[in-house]
Formats: C-alpha cells, structure tokens, sequence
C-alpha cells in the first residue's frame, strides 16, 4: 500500500499542523485521506467547508439544492453579491478551489432525499450534518446509522446552539447514541418556530460550525476526545456553554430504512382539508385599490415584521386577534394578511368558528405576493 | 427554590425570561409549577395525558432525568433543571 504523501507546497502549507507534537504529519496525513460530506452549504456549512478545506480534509463532498439568495449573506460568509441567483454549490467550490486546490471536491446540486442518500453517503467517512429543517435532520441521522458512519451534527437558533456527534464508534467497537436518542421524535409543525419566529444571529453559525469543524477535524485524526454521548450547547445571550451527558436511550437496530421524513415530520398534513378559509390574490386586491372598494385591510404579523415591509394594513398581530376582534367590521370585506398566508389562515379560522365572523378573506401568498407581483419595491423577508 | 433553564423557542411563552425559579420537590412537579405560572408553555412540555413531551429533554444538572429517576427525580433548592429543545436551524420557510 502506498503512503499518502505531501508535495512542498503542501508541508508549508501544513506546517502550523504538523509542529503540534499530537497531530503531526499522521493527523495531516488522515487529513488528506479522509472523505467528508457536508450536508448543507448555508450558515454552517460555510465555516465549516472554509476550515475543512484549509485544514486539508482531502476529499469534500458538497450537498445543496439551493441557490445563493440576498438574504443568505448575513451569516453564509462562502458567498458574494455576484454568487446571488447561482446554485451554491457551484460557487462554494470554485472559492474553496482557490482556497486550497489540494482538495478534490465533488458536488451534489439536489436535495437529500430517502432516495439518494444512502448512495451518496456510502462513499464517505463522516457527514457533517449543516442543514436547517427537521426531515433532513432525522434523514441524515438514519442514513448515517444504517450506514454505520459518524454523523458530525450542528443546529442553531436565533442565540442558540447546539453540537455533538452521534453515530461514534470508538475504538473499543461501541457506537454512541444518535439524534434519535437525543429526540426520537420530531415535534410537530404547530410546536415548532412558526414564518414570525425564526431567525439567527449572523455571527453564531461561525461560532457552531467552526466547533463543527473541529469536531469533524477530531473525528478523522483520533485526536482527542470526539464530542460522542455529550451535548454542547451555547447560549450568545448569556454567553453560557454547557455539555450534558446523552445517554443511548433506543436501541438503533430500531432504524432499519429510510422513510418518509417529510410525512415523518407532520408536513403537508396541515395544509389539507382541515378548514378551507376564503382567498383573494394580490392581483384582487389590486383591483380593490384601484376601484376604490370599500374594504378593509388586516395584517397579522409583528411588529417587526411590519417594520421591515408593510402594504398600510391594520396591524393586529395574530396572538392579539380575539383581544382586538372589535377592531374588526363585519359589515364589509375584510382582507387578512400575514407574510405568506399561513398565519392569516389560522387567524381567519379562528375568527370564523369563534365570532362568526362570514366576511373575511385570505391574502393568497401574503405580502410575499404582493412584493413578487404587485409592489417590486418592498423588501422581501 | 430550583432554576429552570428556559430555551430559546420557549421563551416567548416566558415573557422572554431564560431563567426562572420553580417550586416542586420533583422535576415533574417543578415543571408543572412552570406551566401554571406561564399556561401557554403547557402543551409544549405536556403531552394530552400530562407526560412531558419526547421532543424535549429535561436534564437536572448534566444529567438527563431518563438516566436518573425520570419525571420523579428529586429537585433539591441549588437543583438546575434544563429544557432541552429540539431545533432545525434559523429559516423562516
């Protein structure tokens, strides 16, 4: 078997690794043979794909169907002004190639799904779990167990953060626990943060991903101790970390194929037949305004939101609707927004059942639409 | 008087507070003193049949109460009882 090997560029390039006693040329050399997946090339996994491929991890794999968006540059420090509208892993590779063209990158410009995942992963050591929504977080988790490789996991939240590694294996043989352990089930999509409360600070995927990073760096090399069994969390707020102890609470044999994550996850089934609201499309109530109807205009957003784009609605943030519900004519069309149409929906649904209310209509696509279609000037959110 | 350790998505239900005190000589009676104090936090710790909800982690100290005597786990005046949610990521989708 040949030894990998470094050029001279390489070693100089290297060097501030190899001249730690712990890591030297062995753990720079584990480095460049290691196969690493990122799942995900937004907030974390911009640090993360900046430091692997500085730090020499050989071979990257990059997942994401996504293209680069103004409002990803606040925290996805890969991208530029010019990267926007083009798909992101393109660009990240092309700026991680001129970071370090030692590296082989390969891209994978989809979405993981339970069709696909099993096949890209196989050809990985590790993957580093960076995406943003549940399914594919419980999607990662049972392709790594079923595929017995470690899954470098990450998550954030406004100020919140949370790391660990699950799917360990150490060298006595004995796997760790998975993110089913930590929460064997998702919770479901009216408990989660709605459109109104999502949000993170810009700075805080630097923070995680890098320990992302780090981890994963610690994983392939063996040095140190992988953070597996344990939970890292940090509170920006207060600036209060924390490593709890997780325990295996399942026994993983438990996941035995791929599902639907989606169904898993309780999406789609609130938007089926549960309560049907009545709609009118932005182009509707354009020609409401133009026509001079009478009728009136409610926006059930915070105000935050009202802060940052707004069509001069009467705001009644939708927690405060059954306390403001005089504010509210019966004896005329009434119109409800919110950002995209989900909470006007529930706030419609409410009023009708509760009040009786037979008057109201759904801003199809919320202010979204009427930013798209009718008023190019306000900001989208 | 033990603290409760209140995530981030949990805390528009706390009038934006991260850490509270709670009386309870268990971590379930503590829990259940937080939802009677802030009652909208109720369906998001408990289940329909009062049993704490699997998509959060309560830990007393670093210890996750599963591992000690679960719901019943005594809570002692210097205890710190966390609620550990899960979270996805930042994305208003």
């Amino acid at each position: 078997m040949s030894e990998t090997t470094f050029s001279k560029e390489e070693l100089e390039r290297y060097s501030r690794h190899l001249i730690i006693p712990e890591f030297n040329i062995e753990g720079q050399r584990k480095l460049k043979e290691a196969k690493v997946l990122i799942v995900g090339t937004g907030g974390l996994g911009a640090p993360l794909l900046l430091y692997l491929t500085a730090a020499g991890v050989g071979n990257i794999g990059i997942v994401d169907f996504d293209v680069v968006d103004d409002s990803n540059l606040q925290r996805q420090v890969l991208f530029t002004v010019d990267d926007v509208g083009k798909p992101k892993v393109e660009v990240a590779k092309k700026r991680l190639q001129a970071l370090n063209p030692h590296i082989n990158f390969t891209t994978y410009n989809t979405r993981l799904t339970s069709e696909n995942a099993l096949d890209i992963i196989k050809d990985y050591d590790l993957v580093a779990d960076g995406t943003d929504n549940f399914p594919t977080r419980y999607l990662v988790n049972d392709a790594c167990v079923l595929s017995n490789k470690p899954n470098v996991y990450a998550s954030i939240f406004r100020f919140e953060g949370q790391v660990s590694v699950f799917n360990y294996t150490d060298q006595e043989g004995i796997t760790g626990p998975n993110y089913r352990d930590l929460f064997p089930t998702p919770p479901p999509p009216g408990l989660v943060p709605s459109c109104a409360e999502g949000g993170v600070i810009g700075v805080l995927p630097g923070i995680i991903g890098s320990l992302q990073a780090n981890e994963v760096l610690k994983v392939i090399t063996g040095v140190g101790e992988p953070l597996s069994g344990r939970l890292f969390l940090f509170d920006a707020l207060s600036f209060e970390t924390r490593v709890l102890k997780l325990h295996k609470s399942q026994d993983s044999s438990s996941i035995t194929e791929l599902i639907d994550y989606e169904q898993f996850c309780g999406i789609g089934e609130e938007t089926g037949e549960k309560y049907k609201v009545k709609e009118v499309t932005v182009k509707d109530l354009e020609q409401l305004q133009i026509k001079g109807e009478d009728f009136q205009l409610i926006d059930v957003r915070e105000p935050y939101e009202y802060e940052i784009a707004n069509m001069g609605g009467e705001l009644i943030p939708l927690g405060y609707i059954e306390e403001e519900v005089n504010k509210i004519p019966s004896d005329k069309q009434v119109v409800i927004h919110c950002r995209s149409g989900v909470r006007s929906a529930q706030a419609i649904e409410r009023l009708e059942k509760k009040y009786g209310f037979t008057n109201l209509y759904n801003l199809k696509g919320g202010i979204l639409a009427w930013a798209d279609e009718v008023d190019t000037s306000l900001a989208k959110y | 008087m033990a603290k409760l350790i209140i995530p981030t998505p949990l805390r528009k239900f706390t009038e934006n507070q991260s850490a509270l005190e709670s009386n309870g000589s268990t971590v379930i009676e503590a829990m259940q003193d937080l939802a009677n104090e802030y009652p909208n936090l109720k369906k998001h710790i408990f289940d329909d049949h009062g049993k704490i909800r699997n998509f959060i982690r309560i830990y007393l100290g670093n210890d996750d109460i599963q591992s000690l005597q679960n719901e019943n786990t005594p809570v002692a005046d210097d205890s710190v009882i966390s609620i550990i949610p899960a979270i996805a990521g930042g994305t208003n989708n």
